[in-house]
């Protein structure tokens, strides 16, 4: 784990200091005329074998400090064109031996030493050349022969995730006849890429190439898969480590593969680079273009390692910064990012837009009209903390955070894939007790692993059980992706294409519940959950024996009699593991603000760096300092000026979507939205589930946010996004719009009907009531404010115009407001 | 996954499926490998669309196959039950079960497939594989056919008004049938029953006693009370703000423009809605033709009660009477206007049914799950009429001959309606997803059907 939490660290060093770690080779250019400082990168260049090769950059730093690259501009000059030559401005080696290259451009000039060796006795290897030629052909790509059944009979691994595979199968499957040790150059191999026999993929080897020159001495030399004094591939080096540009602005990036000798060779043109926001960075051929304002990192893999750069494109504010007030840690360093950033945060919320919003972000539900009332004439300066008490403390809490878990663990009754219903009931009690007593959430997620005894009276025994397969492997994963967010699905079945989990991370990890069993009783359905002794995860190819492995850890012993869930437990939720407690912060703070610091809030990676690591890591260090309390960390960002800033954007932050700078307007979730309906017209919807059997009822008056069962059956809340709980994925739940639910809001007879109904509304269409009270009170019950002064006047109109049939005009309101965007939306 | 007699028939990461696949391959008489295959992709065939449209007659609990259009006479009366007496069709050879007269005239416009296999027993997972034409993996849920076909035709431009995917009238409700693809992609059901007087659609009819001055005072209304981000200019407005408006725009056009005639069943001659029959199932039939006049990719009518452990034969003889109706005349109808040509129509359910009857108590006469063979109907849109493809065995419990998979007859669908059996799906964690599994080669198959196409 160590490998990530530095590569953590050296982004959080790289987000502050901009331009820590520029080791340019600093030639000075002539004095006087110049504008500003010629640097070129590398310093030197070393070129070893006969296919290295070095891309130079060079840029110059202007007065203001920025970098401006100008390697396209510049003249290059080799002192001697036979020891080595610059084409394209990549040096090239000609024969071993050492020279200078000299750099000029417009403003200055600097040069260089160039040092070749190794260019006759290139020994080359599987490993050290054919395998990296291998992923530069795309041989190895999901089209071809890393398909999961590979190509035409010949498979590769994945990007080439498993080179010893891959080395087997080119030398040894098929009976060995893809190599001809005798005549090389017939190899089938070499005649199908070079297109002597019809390939399928086309020819990919032209006389001439390295790749061509590559595969002939390769196969000449015997095909070996390596040799010991071979160096390996150790890390990646990129030059800058850290981008900070204008908009509209282009450079470069050098790519170095570091290898165990020490030596570096540039593989800028071989990587492969990703942005991880092309609004922002866009990046094509090592070449990076601030695209828009915001920030990106470019992820740049070469043979199963990889380097992320962050790229920052700064706004230009014409006015200073405007001051901001904190109300605790989390604004300070949202501010930080918000400044480095010149994004202006938006205003503060409103006291009606809070009420409403963290009324239905803490508990799921809308606030009725005296609540409305009653928090609007309170004028004690600490009722925003003094409602969040009153909410964290509320039942309702406890039924919203219950549906969010079960959500998660698929509480969900569906035989045989996942559980009976009455071991749903028995999963869904303890979920509820345990968010009730606020439990520890180191101890809330070790009972879930380590539980045993049957589900239909132990409830966390059954997060072995409702998966949709039971193996040790698919359980392993889902723990994973929970508690790690960490997404390892992809190395079941290949290694992980821009991380480096592999299959047999994935396999060491199924192993911890290698042991899980599970065994009938005279009970229909009823399934003991315990630890078999006689169990072990085998290797599907192997058949031996997998011993557990955490991820990127080292394998564990286990005695043959202890459950090594336990040890999986003690190593997950120890208080030295950043990456459960990032995990779930990330998560509270996604679950609140509509966008995790990670995003998406359960794909934990290094390709995918935090946009704040200084706030992740301060909600991660909080919550262990509490023991782990859920709720403070809840208390700890909705008392945050950040989550109590208005959802209008203003000029300067429109473009915002990652940094926190407005609150992000979501639609109501499909469980708030019914619970809403229901309580404005006071018309309850039922729920029951009739598959599988038996029945299950939920009381009358039950809100949809207390179903305790993913099956029960509601259109609506289909219609509205409520998760399948198909799978463990955050994504599951939709916010997505559609024309069904326009269709539904505007038209339907279902809310028809549930207006018409309603007494609530009936009973405002009374005579005796005056308009003004009815528009007020359907207002604070909807929007949770009293209408302005025009919107008043609007509806006054409208009742005063359609005074012959009230009730009708009541409910043509009534349903005005329910299709405002206002009400549909938490903003 | 093992089937019932532990016979391997999932994707496999061993050379055992790739055996298994090859030599379910060679066994089949004209079923393509996979070399065929890319063969047929490379000379283009996959990418003409012959039909614009599928409307799938789904027959939930899983119908029987004796019973309907595999029957067993000969086998004796625990396998036939009181039904001994098939009838013959149009087409010379072709039997199908005495309860279905009008089909029996309609049969040469139609193909029955008496061998399709998948060998599951148990509904949900069984009807996962035949919807959308893959085996359950451990955390990917596949789209149904209906939201591939959706999301295929929107990619291509579908600019219809009446949603791409639509269900008659109520959803499975039994698995997310828009898989991974999302909220957008599950089908639009409108509920009610179409036999009902006052048949309303959810959603596009207006709500009993909305008057069309009432509707356009209200649409006025809200739009002088919505004034949430009203202050913004249109660049700053958040997105989810804009599509909500763009969906209410949508949503209006629908409304009030002439695509919610489709759904007017009382323009139909009353003749004609009594030769499809006055119930729920015969006027859904008569629906899914106005949706495919229409333009309407992909219907599915969701039929149900088919699981008949217990009497089954006074469930047949309540049901396919019905189901003759709805379905010959569906055909006949079709084939008058010449929409046959172009439309796909599909009839099957999860699985089939034990041939052999449980007649002592608690069944009475039932037949229990069979996924071992069963069969599937299919009309149109380029598949040709008046054959009988793959065979059973004398008391049509096995596959004797030529097996067809339920991703065989996916991808033969696919393929008729210009959707590449290879081409990819968005999956939302990045993986690649074909939209057939046909595509990967790692699948027992017996081919498209290439026999009928």
């Amino acid at each position: 784990m160590a490998r990530t939490e530095l590569a953590l660290l050296a982004l959080s060093c790289a987000w502050l200091q901009l331009s820590c770690a520029t080791r340019t080779a600093a030639v000075s250019a002539p004095a006087a005329p110049s504008r500003a400082r010629l640097d070129v990168w590398p310093e030197r260049v070393s070129l070893a074998g006969r296919w290295s090769k070095q891309r130079l950059m060079v840029t110059e730093r202007q007065r203001d400090g920025t970098l401006r690259d100008v390697t396209s501009a510049a003249r290059f000059q080799s002192k001697n064109a036979a020891v080595a030559f610059v084409e394209g401005g990549v040096v090239k080696p000609a024969a071993d031996g050492v020279t200078t290259i000299t750099v000029s451009t417009a403003g200055g000039r600097a040069s260089l030493e160039a040092r070749v060796e190794r260019t006759q006795a290139t020994q080359v290897s599987f490993l050290n050349y054919v395998w990296p030629a291998l992923s530069k052909l795309g041989c190895n790509a999901t089209a071809c022969h890393g398909a999961r059944a590979g190509k035409g009979g010949l498979q590769l691994s994945l990007f080439g995730a498993e080179p010893q595979a891959d080395y087997d199968a080119l030398t040894r499957a098929a009976g060995g006849r893809r190599i001809d040790r005798v005549t090389p150059l017939e190899s089938l191999v070499f005649r199908k890429l070079a297109g002597a026999t019809p390939h399928q993929g086309g020819v990919k080897l032209k006389a001439g190439t390295a790749e061509f020159e590559i595969f002939s001495a390769w196969l000449t030399q015997g095909a070996p898969y390596s040799h010991a004094q071979d160096p390996h591939i150790v890390s990646l080096a990129v030059h800058p480590p850290t981008l900070r540009m204008a908009k509209d602005q282009a450079h470069p990036l050098l790519v170095s593969a570091v290898f165990s000798d020490g030596s570096q060779q540039d593989v800028t043109a071989d990587a492969t680079y990703l942005s991880a926001n092309v609004k922002v960075a866009s990046i094509t051929d090592g070449l990076v273009k601030a695209a828009g304002l915001g920030e990106s990192a470019i992820v740049i893999g070469y043979m199963r390692r990889q380097a992320v750069v962050p790229i920052t494109v700064p706004q230009v504010l014409q006015q200073p910064f405007p001051p901001l007030e904190a109300n605790n840690r989390i604004d300070e360093l949202v501010y930080r990012k918000l400044r480095s950033l010149g994004i202006p945060p938006s205003p503060g919320a409103t006291d009606f837009e809070f009420l409403r919003r963290v009324r239905l972000d803490a508990t799921g539900v809308l606030p009725t009209a005296a609540e409305v009332r009653a928090f609007l004439a309170d004028d004690r300066p600490d009722k925003r903390g003094m409602l969040i008490e009153r909410l964290l403390a509320s039942d309702e809490f406890t039924d919203f955070w219950t549906l969010k878990w079960s959500d998660l663990l698929r509480i969900k009754s569906e035989y045989p894939v996942r559980i009976w219903p009455k071991a749903v009931a028995v999963y869904y009690q303890w979920v509820r007790e345990s968010v009730a007593a606020n439990k520890p959430y180191d101890q809330f997620v070790h009972e879930l692993i380590t539980s045993n005894g049957s589900n239909f009276r132990n409830g966390p025994a059954n997060f072995v059980r409702a998966v949709p397969s039971k193996d040790p492997q698919t359980i392993g994963e889902t723990a994973a992706l929970l508690f790690l967010g960490a997404r390892f699905g992809c190395a079941r079945c290949h290694g992980h294409p821009s991380e480096s989990w592999s299959v047999e991370d994935h396999l060491g990890l199924g192993a911890f519940f290698g042991k899980v069993n599970f065994k009938p009783t005279l009970e229909w359905k009823e399934e003991i959950v315990y630890s078999d002794p006689k169990r072990n995860l085998r290797h599907p190819s192997t058949r031996l024996m997998v011993a557990p492995k955490t991820p990127g850890g080292a394998q564990s012993i286990i005695a043959p009699d202890s459950d090594p869930r336990l040890l999986f437990a003690e190593w997950l939720t120890s208080p030295n593991n950043p990456f459960f407690t990032r995990n779930i912060v990330n998560r509270i703070w996604f679950w609140l603000l509509g966008r995790g610091i990670v995003q998406e809030p359960d794909d934990l990676r290094d390709s995918n760096p935090p946009e704040n690591p200084e706030l992740l890591d301060y909600l991660a260090k909080t919550l262990v300092e509490n023991h782990y309390d859920l709720k403070s960390i809840f208390r700890l960002i909705l008392n945050s000026r950040t989550y109590q800033r208005s959802s209008m954007p203003n000029r300067w932050n429109t473009w915002d979507e990652a940094h926190f700078s407005h609150y992000r307007a979501k639609r109501l979730s499909a469980e708030q939205l019914l619970d809403a309906v229901s309580q404005v017209t006071g018309i309850a919807e039922k729920f029951i589930s009739r598959i599988p059997e038996p029945f299950s009822n939920w009381p009358v008056n039950s809100r949809a946010a207390q179903l305790s069962d993913g099956n029960a059956e509601c259109s609506f809340l289909d219609m509205f996004g409520r998760p399948g709980r198909d799978t463990p994925y955050e994504e599951e739940r939709s916010f997505e719009l559609s024309l069904r639910q326009a269709l539904y809001f505007l038209n339907s007879e279902q809310l028809a009907a549930k207006i018409s109904a309603s007494p609530l509304i009936r009973q405002l269409a009374q005579p005796g009531k005056n308009d003004g009270e009815i528009v007020d009170e359907l207002y604070l019950a909807t929007l949770s404010r009293f209408p302005k002064e025009t919107e008043k006047r609007t509806l006054l109109e409208y009742l005063a115009k359609n005074r012959n049939a009230r009730a009708q005009a009541v409910q043509d309101v009534a349903w005005a407001v329910l299709n405002a965007k206002e009400f549909l939306f938490n903003h | 996954m093992l089937d019932i007699q532990g016979r391997r028939i999932g994707p496999s990461h061993d050379a055992e499926g790739r055996r298994d696949f090859l030599r379910v391959g060679a066994a089949s008489l004209l079923g393509l490998n996979l070399a065929e295959w890319f063969q047929l992709q490379a000379a283009g065939v996959a990418k003409e669309a012959k039909a614009k449209c599928v409307i799938q007659l789904w027959m939930a609990g899983g119908p029987t196959q004796t019973d309907t259009f595999d029957p067993k006479p000969e086998a004796g009366e625990d396998f036939s039950g009181p039904l001994r007496r098939p009838a013959a069709t149009k087409v010379a050879g072709m039997r199908v079960s005495e309860l279905l007269p009008l089909l029996a005239k309609q049969a040469d416009k139609y193909t029955i497939i008496r061998s399709m296999t998948h060998m599951n027993n148990a509904h949900e997972t069984a009807a996962y594989i035949m919807q959308t034409g893959t085996l359950p993996s451990a955390e990917l849920v596949y789209p149904g056919i209906g939201a591939i076909v959706a999301l295929k035709k929107n990619e291509a431009g579908y600019k219809g008004s009446l949603p791409p995917y639509i269900t008659l009238t109520n959803p499975l409700g039994r698995f997310s049938e828009a898989g991974f693809l999302g909220n957008n992609y599950k089908t639009f059901a409108p509920g009610g029953d179409p036999n009902a007087k006052e048949f309303r659609v959810q959603g596009i009819v207006p709500p009993r006693g909305m008057t069309a001055d009432r509707f356009a005072a209200r649409r006025s209304l809200l739009k002088s009370i919505d004034t949430l981000a009203a202050g913004l200019d249109a660049g700053e407005m958040p997105a989810p703000f804009h599509a909500m408006d763009e969906f209410q725009e949508k949503a209006y056009n629908l409304i009030l423009g002439d695509a919610r005639k489709a759904f007017d069943l009382s323009e139909e001659k009353d003749e004609l809605r009594n030769r499809y029959g006055r119930n729920h199932f015969g006027q859904s039939c008569l629906l899914a033709r106005r949706l495919a006049e229409r333009g309407v990719p992909f219907i599915t009518i969701n039929d149900g009660g088919w699981d008949t452990h217990k009497q089954n034969f006074d469930a047949m003889r309540r049901k396919l009477p019905i189901l003759d109706g709805g379905f010959a005349t569906l055909l006949e109808d079709l084939a008058q206007r010449g929409l046959l040509d172009g439309t796909i129509v599909t009839w099957y359910g999860e699985f089939g049914r034990a041939p052999r009857v449980s007649l002592e108590p608690p069944w009475f006469g039932g037949r229990h799950h069979w996924g071992n063979c069963f069969s599937a109907v299919v009309a149109g849109g380029g598949f040709q009429g008046g054959h009988v493809l793959g065979a059973t065995d004398n008391r049509g419990e096995n596959v004797r001959d030529r097996p067809v998979y339920p991703w065989d007859l996916t991808a033969s669908i696919y393929q008729l309606m210009g959707i590449d059996p290879q081409g990819r799906l968005p999956h939302p964690q990045g993986c690649t997803a074909y939209v057939s599994p046909i595509a990967s080669g790692a699948i027992a198959s017996g081919g498209l059907l290439k026999e009928i196409l």
